[in-house]
């Protein structure tokens, strides 16, 4: 998978904030129908890393290319239309439209409708959203309000939002953030699947480690700003440096980690 | 019983969340309260601190009603509340948020002192907060948020913590300094009720456990029953 | 030398001004802080303590006691703002924060005829002060001694405010609830009481700098307002909730007006300038500057967002049977209404002024309530329509129909201009940044006398021979008034419309989803500009005249009262708020002197009886409480 030629390929990576190195020269590689998790402790530089890419900070130093096109400098919603869909750590959608107005919104922005100011909103292209929202399993709940939604379902929304304009990269920061481990399950064997089906490359953050164990094609990971390791989930497991920063000493760990393990 | 929940039911707006809840934490307990996301497990633990929209049922702590009392009332009796998003001052100092939580030292109702603690004691509990007393709050990494917000709750000496969710969202470096710090409390003897979704830290940490469902009680028994029991396990908390 | 020596004394005027407007703005700044309330009401408490003042030195005498006068007054000042505090904004606390600001307005209404029942309309100038009645000999002028004390006061309340704050565990609690107050209460502080002392704090604040004025400025009713404008500047400029960014602000605002005097009139390449002028707008063009290059004030940081940010919006659904019946029964009236009204033509007259008020009310809401810009300055539209079709009618000798047409096209480009500046905040900052626009605009008004009339305004502004029957006038309001709210309503109803209300919800997902959010607001504020010059236009013709109170600040706060009485989440609250605040009005002022306090009783009995704005509320008991919202 890793020896197709990249889609997105980050190089010399680097965003302070006051003085204070927080992603400090990192590159990394992701390729059509790869999983990607980026990992690290709190306040490692996983945020800022993910923010460089979808466009809410603009790096320092280095370069994003996407595509073959530079994407340092372009604000996120050119980043979107470009194929880059995301989600995010606490879901956002609409409150006060329904979950397929929330689809439709995301077409009509797609179809560049959205100075339209006769026809009527609700009518537009609605199969075609509710196609979307059945590939997620939420067309059951397509009329009722985004604001009464379990959150596992409004995670499930966010990413049908996220496939309205047909992207080819994903960026998901902790999708399984808030749900039970059997929903993080669900919503991550769905992602993989999209993936496999569709071509999708994705990167994403997560705390859970029997997700990204489970899910992940390939891992990085992030200590204080910089790269410290690289690799296959079986490699990350045993590196020794993951170990100490972020895994911990071990002898609590041994069990929760069997807990996640189990999960 | 140091707490003792009966019939509560609670609301956030028209919508009911949770339906006649019965619960109970003896002194030197550690219960947990186990649920899938959205079975009202913070809910519950905000309805005993009075922070919700709409409450009923009886609530006593030490003897006391605290069914209609205020949170800074039920606070003020001796019961910690220890929020999921954490909620720190971020504009205050370590030291300032610290103060904000100073409530009086107590005495159980048998005369003996109850677990007391000052910054200093606290300091020493978590080193990371002793080294930078004077660092506004907003500059601190995740976990250090998360060790403050708790010696902050601890500040007003309680002798009953409510921890909400404590491992969620945290690396697993801190989650197991979580399960450390929690076990050290229960043997100063601080009772702490926590809800969680992760079986493992639950089980390392607790005595007894409730297990909730769409605002419900669906299970009552000790740890180590639940641990077993892989029916109500799959059943509830989707295992 | 001289010249010297009177910009010294400028200098030194501004100082003692910035004083009193300072401790008007701390207070407004701690109280929003701790409560997230805006308080309309704290120029009224300045005012207050004018009057106070005047009766407590009044009653102990001059002398020594003159000075326990001005503490008494500063005293009972924070005593009523604890009431006030106790007795309503508790019952508030969680509703949605324009509900609040409602709240508040409605104070201002009473309290302003509280102190005219107690002090009568005349202007009170109080005593001066004992031991400072002299002057100070400085540069070779006299400078009055008790404007050098004025000085002093400022930074003494600033040091000892900040000592409050910094050094005392009522400080750190104050700071504390600043940011999080549900968890300071969670923490074992009884929130009740911190609030009533912030508020009571503020109060008295403000009442001592309405005091501190006894000598040097007489007692009106008109101060209320001045001041609340004054000290929103003054706050937002140095930064909500930064009593150190008030202090800078003041100071720079009070100095720029007094350096404004000093220059008088000035040729600027051949133009000459009045600088004496520009005191009008100094400080809201300052304000608009700064809210530009420093969105958050000089000394502020992005505002947290609202904890309790009220009820989530209903998903909008197309209008059932039912509400197309009344619709249509409604409109039905209206058209017949001048045929059944034909034994009193006041009625027709009436629902004129009903008209364009709904027509203005719901091009407000429309940013307001779908668009999420919470426009204090909404009049300016208003007044640019009605401005544009008056001069156009009388300096082009255009007909009316020619007026109406561009008079809404000259307020959209008044949008257009000020928009762009607006949509780049948000919150209270883009509440303020609107409200300053209005008021520059207001001032030009006021004026320009050789354009616009100036203070007197311009007449003669009829409509054309076959529109002149007041009946035939009404028709065509009617028939634009009705065209321009199903437009907004259209509007509301397709993707545009759709694109608003995301944006509102989520900038983040709407930037994720490729949306330009503030292109979206921006194209929104002019619409709505574009539909409030036509109200005004309609209202310049069906009045025949028009001065600057149509683009004053009282009737953007008419607007938003209209549309938070209404209800800001439905369609039909704009509707509804300004048939039944048009109508209040003109039934309460025409029975009683009292009648803004009359209102001001009126708009706090509905505040607290119908949180959800009556329209709001008329729909939640038809259609029962199915919609309401649940979620842990």
């Amino acid at each position: 998978m890793t020896a197709r030629k990249p889609l997105l390929v980050a190089s010399g990576l680097s965003k302070s904030f006051g003085g204070v190195k927080a992603v400090d020269g990192i590159d990394f590689t992701l390729a059509a129908g790869e999983l990607l998790a980026l990992i690290g402790p709190n306040g490692a530089g996983k945020s800022t890393t993910f923010n460089l890419v979808n466009g809410q900070l603009v790096a320092d130093t280095g370069s994003i290319r996407f595509g073959g096109r530079e994407m340092v400098g372009m604000k996120p919603r050119d980043i979107w239309r470009m194929g880059v869909g995301r989600t995010f750590q606490i879901a956002a959608t609409f409150a006060s439209l329904t979950v397929v107005e929330n689809v439709q919104m995301a077409l009509v922005s797609a179809d560049d409708r959205l100075y339209s100011m006769w026809r009527r909103a609700a009518d537009y292209r609605r199969s075609d959203a509710l196609d979307l929202l059945d590939l997620v399993g939420m067309a059951g709940q397509a009329d009722r309000p985004c604001s009464v939604l379990a959150y596992g379902d409004v995670k499930r929304v966010e990413l049908a939002i996220a496939l309205a304009n047909q992207p080819k990269l994903l960026l998901m920061d902790e999708p399984t953030a808030g749900m039970a481990p059997r929903e993080r399950n669900d919503l991550m064997a769905l992602t993989k699947s999209l993936v496999v089906e569709r071509g999708i490359a994705v990167l994403f953050t997560e705390h859970s480690m029997d997700v990204v164990f489970a899910y992940a094609d390939r891992i990085i990971v992030l200590a204080r700003g910089r790269l410290i390791a690289e690799g296959a989930p079986q490699t990350i497991r045993d590196h020794p440096d993951v170990q100490q920063v972020y895994f911990g000493s071990g002898k609590t760990f041994e069990k929760a980690a069997a807990a996640k393990g189990t999960a | 019983m140091l707490l003792d929940v009966h019939a509560l039911s609670a609301w956030y707006g028209a919508a009911q969340i949770l339906f006649d809840v019965d619960l109970g934490v003896r002194r030197g307990e550690v219960v947990a309260l186990m649920g899938r996301n959205g079975a009202g497990k913070s809910t519950t633990l905000k309805a005993i601190m009075g922070m919700v929209d709409r409450r009923k049922g009886t609530l006593a702590f030490m003897g006391h009603d605290i069914s209609r009392a205020e949170p800074h009332r039920v606070a003020q009796l001796g019961l910690g509340f220890v929020p999921e998003d954490r909620r720190i001052f971020t504009d205050l100092t370590v030291a300032e948020n610290l103060a904000v939580g100073r409530q009086p030292s107590r005495r159980w109702p048998d005369g003996s002192d109850a677990p007391t603690w000052t910054p200093e004691h606290l300091y020493r509990l978590f080193p990371n907060l002793g080294g930078m007393p004077d660092r506004p709050g907003g500059r601190m990494s995740g976990g250090e948020q998360q060790m403050l917000t708790v010696a902050r709750t601890l500040m007003g000496n309680p002798f009953l913590v409510l921890l909400d969710e404590p491992s969620e969202g945290v690396a697993p470096v801190i989650v197991e300094q979580m399960a450390q710090m929690i076990l050290e409390l229960k043997g100063q003897g601080v009772s702490i009720l926590l809800s969680e979704q992760n079986m493992h830290f639950a089980e390392l940490v607790s005595d007894r456990a409730y297990v909730l469902e769409k605002g419900q009680i669906r299970y009552t028994g000790t740890m180590a029953d639940l641990a077993a029991n892989d029916e109500v396990r799959r059943a509830y908390l989707s295992l | 030398m001289d010249a010297v020596a009177s910009f010294v004394a400028q200098l030194l005027n501004g100082l003692a001004g910035a004083s009193s407007l300072f401790l008007v703005a701390a207070g407004l700044s701690l109280i929003f802080g701790v409560t997230r309330i805006v308080n309309f009401a704290h120029g009224s408490f300045y005012m207050v303590g004018i009057y106070a003042a005047y009766s407590a030195v009044a009653w102990i005498g001059e002398g020594p006691g003159y000075w326990a006068g001005l503490v008494l007054a500063a005293v009972a000042v924070g005593v009523l703002g604890a009431l006030i505090e106790i007795l309503l904004l508790r019952r508030i606390y969680h509703a949605p924060e324009l509900f609040q600001l409602l709240a508040t307005f409605a104070l201002v209404l009473v309290i302003k005829d509280a102190a005219l029942w107690l002090w009568g309309p005349e202007e009170l100038l109080g005593p001066r002060a004992p031991g400072l009645r002299g002057s100070v000999p400085i540069l070779g002028r006299q400078f009055p001694s008790y404007d050098l004390f004025l000085i002093v006061v400022g930074p003494l309340v600033l040091g000892l405010l900040w000592l409050l704050l910094t050094r005392t565990r009522f400080g750190t609690l104050v700071r504390a609830a600043t940011q999080d107050r549900e968890m300071v209460g969670a923490l074992g502080v009884n929130q009740a009481w911190l609030f009533t002392a912030v508020f009571a704090l503020g109060a008295m604040l403000a009442g001592l700098g309405g005091a501190l004025q006894l000598p040097r400025e007489p007692a009106n009713l008109e101060l209320d307002l001045a001041t609340i404008g004054a000290a929103f500047v003054v706050v937002v400029v140095g930064g909500m909730g930064s009593i150190p960014g008030a202090y800078v602000a003041a100071l720079l605002i009070a100095e720029l007006k007094a350096i404004c005097i000093w220059l008088g009139v000035v040729e600027i390449a051949g133009v000459s300038i009045s600088f004496s002028k520009l005191t009008l707008v100094v400080e809201f063009l300052v304000m608009a500057v700064v809210l530009v290059v420093r969105p958050w004030g000089l000394m502020g940081r992005p505002q947290a967002p609202s904890r309790n940010a009220g009820a989530a919006e209903a998903p909008l659904r197309a209008p059932d049977r039912l509400a197309k019946a009344a619709i249509a029964a409604v409109v039905l009236a209206l058209f017949a209404l001048p045929a059944l009204s034909s034994q009193s033509p006041y009625v027709v007259i009436l629902t004129i002024d009903i008209l364009v008020a709904v027509l203005f009310a719901a091009s407000l809401h429309f940013i307001m309530g779908p668009g999420g810009m919470h426009s204090f300055g909404h009049a300016a539209y208003f007044g640019l329509g009605a401005y544009g079709a008056a001069i156009l009618l009388r300096a082009t000798g255009a007909p009316m129909e020619i007026a109406l047409i561009a008079a809404p096209l000259i307020a959209a480009v008044g949008a257009l201009v000020f928009g762009w500046f607006c949509v780049r905040l948000s919150g209270v900052y883009l509440a303020m940044l609107t409200l300053a626009f209005a008021q520059i605009a207001w001032a030009i008004v006021y004026q320009w006398d050789a354009f616009t009339g100036g203070s007197n305004g311009l007449t003669g502004v009829w409509p054309s021979a076959w529109f002149s029957d007041k009946r035939a006038y009404y028709a065509l309001t009617l028939a634009l008034v009705l065209a321009g709210v199903f437009v907004l309503r259209r509007i509301l109803y397709a993707p545009f419309g759709y694109a608003m209300r995301a944006v509102r919800d989520s900038t983040l997902r709407a930037d994720a989803i490729g949306i330009d959010v503030k292109r979206v607001q921006w194209v929104a504020f002019v619409i709505g500009g574009l539909v409030a010059g036509l109200a005004g236009a309609l209202f310049a013709f069906s009045k025949g005249s028009i001065s600057p109170e149509t683009l004053h600040v009282a009737k953007s706060v008419d607007g938003l009262v209209m549309v938070l009485l209404g209800g800001v989440q439905t369609l039909a609250g704009p509707v509804v708020g300004a048939t039944l605040f048009t109508w209040l009005h003109d039934s309460v002022a025409r029975s009683t002197e009292y009648w803004r306090a009359m209102l001001g009783g009126i708009i706090l009995i509905l505040v607290l009886l119908f949180p959800q704005g009556v329209a709001g509320f008329v729909r939640q008991v038809v259609y029962g409480r199915r919609e309401a919202k649940g979620g842990s």
